[in-house]
């Protein structure tokens, strides 16, 4: 039972692989970069095929986390470098200021002290958000944050005295640190490709194209919406929809692989919608519906059985602006018919893929293949979406698996 | 032993602001007798753990409750040896939630509820510390390391390798006389990495060597499970022949309609008992020990599939039952053997035509228990056709969707250059034998315009895998609820978890599917899968050891405990329990395997006789917290209404309601409740009789898409309070007073809701007419 485990990543994944090492006993470390654990799926207002919320499952984890000594987490945390090897690694990271001490998790009066506002990235901007903050309503850990521009600025002095004593420290400095681990689980994640690199598909240049994990946050309760989907111009509910699914995706000119989860995300989206209005149409503009095994099936099934769900088989190739006010025409190539067909509609929703982080971020150290995914080797373990592009079950098992990997390779350097 | 409790109170956060902290403290003192009571304005600052610690060294307090922030955000600071921390949420649950407006008309009445509130919290939490009873983790003599791993196939195989790599020893256990499975049946494997363009060699010899090589691993080929008894860390595990009858043979308990007779009455005891015995005659008694056991720790479940066997009568449009008309198996099994030739006539064959969905234009799903296998087989063995007929052979793939996600899709790229494979969205509405002695298949609205025909000399359905347990238990186990997995109906027959973020998690303890038999996989999933099952196995063995639970109370080294004097031997709990924890004698005792229990606290709930409890989760401190609320019973705006909230769901979602400044009415008390399954209608008639004038439940969804943790926890609730509801209305309560409500951990918006709109009905009734009595 010798030697630790670092768990590069917060997310999904990198909780489970982390929690399941340090149920066998070993010592984890987990070093996330954003300032609260969950990722991308605290993200999401709800997983497919069940229709469940993320943060049920992430409540469980966390309480693994509490009531377990052997992990130890980093937020807002960089790894800057990995070296040594299976056994032995040295891995430095750098630990960015907070700002803040772990009493401060009610921040409403420092909050209120200054009207300094900026986009909330939670939220992909589309609400604003104070200096001074709780990263989302269910963040774990429950410790606000308060951005560094806040601290040069003069507000991080009003807002210190605004909150009780000892609350906020505008002292704290990037600290590095060195941890002596015997194994990686590299479970760095995904980001939503880059919908403005679409050039045809228009994003930034339309008010009312949106990409779907936009569509997620307005979902949720918790979202800036509310809980509505609505047009961004007009702030109105969309009376029809439409899905530009392969947004970047099996595409040589963007992702040349399937992002694999986005036909059920829009299948899911679609319920959304369902449920949000009788009377919403919802057109799903794809290449192949990708909903493989019995419960993705089923779960598509289910949703082309709703006649307010139309499914039209052609990649979508050109966007322009629409006849009614905010309107937007996509236009796709017929693969059955030949020719055009052009739907106007009050909301587009580019179903964009997921990008592994090492396409944009590399650690050094650390090898990528040539799409950015984390290449294994002895003692370095990619597990979820750093590995391959996939759906919320398969990371779970995924990162189980790398954290039996993780503990082979110690058991293995004790000899 | 009775407790020394200190209590500190948390004055920051608008806490002094609303309440009252001077009569808190004095209720404390006086009325609840503490004799340590301190205040503190940053309780949670080191500060604040110093005092709280320095009670415990200096004053000897071993019961430390902090009326503070929700129990949520407390964790690990005021962790101390043998001392018991109980956190109120005075801040959440009482201020953030009951915000007082002073310009209201009502200001004052509403301090004086939102006051009693907090009283009522602070009675409750030091009452459930001076209940809560140290507790012995339940220790084995000895917990077995071996694991049992059902399947040699690609799945089995690896993982015995990747049990053996952690250092365990594993039992393998395959039906066939050889290892290896389907994986070693195939001529070539999909390529998992560059170069996409190449078909790699199968890895399941590669894999026999290894498992063969290794002294980790024992293996049993032409055996099947005949039983499994006992329980994580002592399995005993019947082995038998293949095929062959066993009186170690699992027993079948009776179904629900078995139980009944021609009128749909129940049966007595003693002729189910004998409807039972004719059943399994020739069959040993559950709870009998075979003596010639294989003793293994855990299980991994990995018996795989089987391929799809159309019916005779089955795809008469697409002509099956011609003989050159052959499923991707037949066609894996040809092409092992050489150059693939035409089943009719053993001539080599030139062009096939590979089929996706055999719905026509109808209906565009895949075949039953296809997957995105299914599309990368034809993928796969289009390129078979190709490699032996380099010159000549045609490839058709006729598709509604092309199920190649993630990097899969290079492969089926790389296989689209290739000017001998066709592919193309189609609709397949017929295929006959044509006059030259091939076959033409007919299709519709495909890529290349219209509808086509194309003559080819086979033609290959790509049906699915269908997953072993659909038809057959194959774990047997030997307990109370009978051999079989739960729930496999769920789920198409796969042994698959209905959790997303938990996929090991059945209704099984200690085992642990994996492969084709959980749901349908490519090799590279399987053998991923694979590592995952056999690292929960291990871990159930740790867990066994230390005698704490597995997912999800892992922290949790209690477990139930039962007063069996006065046991009526109901069967309540045997039967209720999700996870057939409990098994029974002959007179229906129940017997419980602490490594199989999940620790949910469903017997708990079950009991009539309130005889099952544990030791920090008991019916005593539960029914304690009810009767610490003062019930005033002369007030009619002073109603009461009991919550019962599931700890992980409903909890947290009021918590966030709170957090946003929503409100609900500060005449409810809730209590957290590790499971609704684990709430005694004991606790409701306390309530009932003490005066409460409504119990509400919030519990998570159930069905088929059911978010219970415990899977069936909410739902046996809605039964219990409904069987309550109706035994208080005989004594003149009113049934409507008891409900219980479906929630989610995001419902937070809905939760107030719902605890106003029940209270308006609770007014509407009036006072609970027992009240003051």
């Amino acid at each position: 039972m010798s030697g630790s485990i670092l768990v590069v990543g917060g997310g999904f994944s990198g909780v489970t692989a982390a929690v399941e090492a340090a149920e066998m006993g070993y010592n984890v470390y987990i070093v996330e970069k954003e300032s609260y654990l969950g990722g991308r799926v605290a993200q999401l207002n709800k997983y497919f095929p069940k229709l469940c919320p993320p943060t049920c499952g992430l409540e469980i984890n966390f309480r693994r986390i509490k009531t377990n000594p052997k992990i130890t987490f980093y937020t807002m945390t960089e790894v800057e470098s990995v070296s040594g090897g299976p056994g032995n690694f040295s891995v430095q990271i750098k630990v960015n200021p907070r700002y803040t001490t772990p009493q401060c998790n009610n921040c409403v009066s420092g909050a209120e002290a200054v009207t300094t506002e900026v986009p909330n990235e939670f939220n992909f901007g589309m609400d604003m958000r104070k200096p001074l903050y709780m990263p989302n309503p269910m963040a774990f850990p429950n410790q606000c944050v308060l951005d560094a521009s806040a601290v040069s600025s003069g507000d991080g002095e009003k807002i210190k005295a605004a909150m009780p004593s000892g609350h906020i420290d505008l002292d704290q400095k990037p600290e590095i640190l060195n941890l002596n681990v015997g194994a990686i689980i590299m479970a760095t994640g995904w980001n939503p490709y880059d919908a403005t690199k679409i050039d045809n598909l228009c994003f930034g240049k339309y008010e009312n194209i949106v990409t779907n994990m936009m569509v997620e946050r307005m979902a949720s309760p918790s979202g800036p919406t509310g809980g509505k989907i609505v047009r961004p111009s007009d702030k109105e509910e969309p009376k029809t929809v439409g899905f530009v699914q392969c947004a970047g995706s099996r595409d040589e000119n963007h992702l040349n692989y399937c992002s694999y989860i986005c036909c059920m995300a829009t299948l899911k989206q679609a319920l959304y919608l369902r449920e949000q209005s009788e009377d919403v149409e919802v057109y799903v503009f794809y290449i192949d519906i990708r909903s493989p095994g019995e419960r993705y099936e089923k779960f598509y099934k289910r949703v082309k059985g709703d006649a307010k769900v139309h499914f039209i088989k052609g990649k979508v190739a050109e966007v322009r602006g629409g006849s009614s006010p905010g309107g937007v025409v996509l236009v796709a190539e017929d693969t059955i018919g030949g020719g055009k067909i052009e739907k106007e509609v009050d909301l587009a929703v580019l179903a964009t893929g997921m990008q592994p982080t090492g396409a944009t971020v590399q650690i050094p150290g650390i090898e990528y293949n040539s799409d950015g995914f984390v290449v294994p080797k002895e003692g370095i373990i990619p597990c979820g979406c750093a590995k391959r592009p996939i759906d919320v079950v398969s990371s779970a098992q995924s990162a189980t698996a790398a954290a039996l990997k993780a503990v082979q390779t110690l058991v293995r350097r004790a000899g | 032993m009775s407790k020394k409790v200190g209590l500190y109170i948390y004055t920051g956060d608008g806490i002094a602001e609303a309440l009252d902290i001077d009569d808190l403290v004095k209720l404390a003192t006086d009325d609840l007798g503490l004799e340590i009571v301190r205040t503190h304005s940053d309780l949670y600052s080191p500060e604040g753990i110093a005092m709280v610690k320095q009670d415990v060294e200096k004053e000897g307090v071993d019961g430390v409750v902090l009326a503070g922030i929700s129990p949520r955000y407390v964790y690990r600071a005021f962790d101390f040896p043998g001392v018991v921390v109980e956190n109120v949420s005075l801040r959440e649950m009482v201020v953030w939630s009951h915000q007082v407006n002073p310009d209201d008309e009502n200001a004052d009445k509403m301090k004086e509820h939102v006051q009693e509130l907090a009283e009522d919290y602070i009675r409750m939490g030091v009452v459930k510390v001076q209940k809560n009873e140290s507790t012995e983790p339940f220790k084995m003599e000895q917990v077995n390391q071996r694991l049992l791993i059902i399947g040699g196939g690609v799945t089995g195989m690896t993982a015995a390798l990747e049990a053996a790599e952690a250092g365990y020893e594993s039992l393998v256990v395959e039906r066939e006389s050889e290892l290896g499975g389907w994986a070693a049946k195939l001529r070539k494997q999909v390529p998992i990495g560059p170069d996409y363009s190449c078909l790699v060699s199968p890895i399941a010899q590669d894999l026999i060597n290894k498992v063969k090589a290794n002294d980790k691993i024992v293996v049993k080929t032409n055996s099947e499970i005949a039983r499994i008894a006992q329980f994580p860390g002592e399995y005993r595990v019947s082995l038998k022949e293949t095929g062959s009858k066993s009186e170690w043979d699992a027993p079948v308990p009776l179904t629900d309609e078995e139980k009944l007779d021609e009128k749909g009455n129940e049966l007595s005891a003693e002729d189910q008992k004998k409807i039972y015995d004719e059943k399994n005659e020739g069959r040993r008694h559950y709870m009998d020990e075979d003596p010639n056991a294989e003793i293994c720790g855990a299980v991994v479940l990995a018996s795989g599939w089987k391929p799809y066997k159309p019916a005779d009568d089955e795809f008469p449009h697409l002509a099956w039952g011609d003989p050159d008309v052959i499923t991707n198996c037949q066609l894996e099994e040809i092409a092992k053997k050489g150059k693939i030739v035409r089943p009719s006539d053993g001539r080599e064959v030139k062009s096939i035509a590979f089929i996706q969905s055999p719905g026509g234009s109808k209906d565009d799903s895949d075949f039953p228990y296809a997957s995105a296998v299914t599309s990368l087989v034809s993928l796969k063995q289009a390129k078979y056709l190709r490699e032996d007929q380099p010159k000549d052979g045609r490839s058709y793939i006729f598709y509604e969707h092309m199920r190649t996600p993630g990097q899969y899709e290079y492969f089926y790229k790389g296989l689209q250059d290739d000017p001998g494979i066709f592919l193309s969205k189609g609709d397949v509405t017929k295929v006959e034998k044509n006059s030259s002695g091939g076959l033409t298949v007919n299709v519709d609205n495909t890529l290349i315009g219209g509808s086509i025909s194309v003559e080819v000399d086979l033609v290959v359905l790509a049906t699915g895998m269908v997953p072993t347990t659909r038809d057959d238990a194959v774990v047997n186990l030997a307990y109370r609820q009978g051999p079989a997995f739960r729930d496999l109906d769920l789920f198409g027959g796969y042994c698959d978890s209905n959790f997303i973020c938990f996929p090991y998690e059945t209704r099984r303890t200690g085992i642990y599917a994996a492969g084709g038999v959980r749901r349908s996989m490519t090799i590279e999933e399987s053998m991923e899968d694979a590592a995952g099952a056999t690292l929960k196995a291990i871990q159930c063995l740790k867990a066994a050891e230390e005698g704490h639970a597995v997912h999800p109370r892992t922290w949790d080294f209690d477990y139930p405990h039962f007063y069996f004097q006065r046991c009526t031997q109901c069967k309540r709990c045997t039967e209720e329990c999700p996870f057939g924890a409990l098994d029974d004698d002959e007179k229906g005792t129940p017997k419980l395997n602490p490594s199989r229990c999940r620790r949910c606290g469903t017997c708990m709930g079950a009991c009539p006789e309130r005889i099952i409890s544990f030791n920090d989760y008991s019916i005593d401190m539960v029914g304690s917290m009810v009767k610490a609320i003062e019930v005033p019973d002369d007030d009619e705006d002073k109603l009461r209404l009991l919550i019962f909230a599931c700890e992980n769901d409903a909890y947290p979602a009021l918590d966030m309601a709170a957090r946003k400044g929503l409100s609900w009415t500060p005449l409810a008390r809730i209590i957290p409740v590790r499971c609704l399954g684990s709430v005694n209608v004991a606790w409701v008639k306390d309530a009932m009789s003490s005066g409460i004038d409504g119990a509400l439940l919030l519990g998570c969804k159930f069905g088929d898409d059911y978010q219970c943790h415990f899977v069936k926890g909410s739902e046996l609730s809605k039964t219990r309070m409904g069987n309550v509801a109706e035994s208080l209305n005989s004594l003149g309560i009113e049934a409507e007073r008891v409900k219980m409500e479906q929630v989610a951990i995001d419902d937070y918006k809905r939760i107030p809701e719902i605890i106003n709109g029940f209270m308006d009905e609770i007014f509407e009734l009036g006072p609970n007419p027992f009240k003051g009595f």
